[in-house]
């Protein structure tokens, strides 16, 4: 018998004022421009002076978000910690590579070395707290965080593990804005809030955060939800995509009537948005859609 | 000297990133591992290669460091003394 899978706890920095687990938001962060950068907290709080001065953005921001995931969850340690990421502690490997350039590859110091790698966030994180079990990351541009979650799963159904910290992180760095505006991944010109889903261009705006959840296989008083069940799908034909959501609703004895809302993932990338488009005028026609890049409203 | 122990004071803060120290806080004769200013080994390194990038001083003996930089009044002094 397969253990249910929760998840008991929440931490986020986000380009909204999300790191305090507030609830909702009671104000909204306005922005315009071709990147946003998270709302910061204040990092002291979490992290000592000497161990932040060396700490890469991303794993700044995930030592308030893990910290807080693992306060609301009310526990100091984990069986587990595993980590999704596109592009790792991206800044100081830029600064790595352009010192190797600009001094002919003399006078390489170690500090920003040592935070390049990809994994240095699940590394900072379990020295940080002491866990000595499972740790991984992985590296993805599209489904890192989707690859963590089911790892995460299947550990907690299986009993490998009880609790597991599981989060997503990625960072805003310039030259990498500048070198996917070149190919349209990014937009090339900067877009106001309100306007991101109906820019018509190609591209996104590329944000920053760092996101933290305790799941287990015990349900307790600070569970928001069961995870019941996930589909990754990395190959699947755009025509295919309306029967693969019906086929995995079926699959857990539902159908669309049954769902109270969907949040979907529209980006105002001119190319990629009409895929939520279509789904949003036919499959998901009839119920409540939301969408996340700008804010989650209704749209 | 003193223009140096001022430009060291800058270029250790720069380079150690010490976000919540300014020049002025920084006595000249503070240790600058330990209980001064809490500098590690990996600090250390950092130091090493700012004495061969910015002063053409290369340490042979990575022992020496430790006398070295005691303070800013000691790596004024040798730098003064090797500077290349």
């Amino acid at each position: 018998m397969k253990k249910e899978v929760f998840i008991n706890s929440v931490g986020s920095v986000s380009v909204q004022k999300t790191f305090d687990n507030s609830g909702f938001l009671d104000e909204v962060v306005n922005y315009e421009g071709t990147s946003v950068k998270a709302v910061d907290p204040n990092y002291k709080e979490y992290i000592p002076p000497a161990a932040a001065r060396r700490m890469a953005k991303g794993i700044k921001m995930s030592a308030v978000s893990s910290q807080n995931a693992m306060i609301e969850a009310g526990l100091e340690n984990v069986d587990a910690i595993i980590v999704g990421t596109g592009l790792g502690c991206l800044g100081d490997s830029e600064k790595f590579v352009r010192d190797l350039l600009d001094n002919d590859e003399q006078y390489l110091t170690p500090t920003r070395f040592i935070q390049s790698s990809h994994n240095t966030v699940a590394g900072s994180i379990a020295l940080d707290m002491g866990c000595k079990g499972y740790n991984f990351t992985y590296v993805h541009a599209n489904i890192s965080f989707e690859s963590s979650l089911w790892d995460a799963k299947l550990q907690l159904a299986n009993e490998e593990a009880e609790t597991i910290l599981v989060g997503a992180v990625d960072e805003v760095v310039d030259h990498h804005i500048k070198t996917h505006q070149f190919i349209d991944h990014i937009k090339k010109e900067p877009v106001a809030m309100e306007n991101v889903l109906r820019s018509g261009t190609k591209g996104i705006v590329f944000g920053e955060g760092s996101h933290f959840f305790v799941l287990s296989n015990q349900k307790q008083e600070s569970t928001y939800s069961k995870l019941v069940d996930l589909g990754v799908y990395n190959t699947l034909p755009t025509t295919e995509v309306s029967e693969t959501i019906s086929d995995f609703l079926k699959r857990n004895d539902l159908s669309t009537k049954d769902l109270d809302g969907v949040i979907l993932g529209n980006n105002g990338d001119v190319e990629h948005d009409s895929i939520y488009n279509d789904l949003g005028t036919s499959l998901f026609k009839e119920i409540p859609q939301f969408v996340y890049k700008h804010l989650s409203r209704r749209v | 000297m003193s223009d140096l122990k001022q430009e060291l004071k800058e270029k250790i803060i720069e380079q150690l990133n010490l976000e919540d120290i300014t020049a002025d806080e920084i006595a000249d004769n503070d240790p600058l591992f330990g209980d001064g200013l809490g500098l590690d080994s990996i600090d250390a390194l950092e130091l090493i290669v700012m004495l061969d990038k910015d002063y053409g001083i290369k340490l042979a003996d990575p022992k020496e460091g430790r006398k070295i930089f005691e303070s800013i009044d000691s790596m004024a002094a040798y730098i003064s003394a090797h500077k290349a």
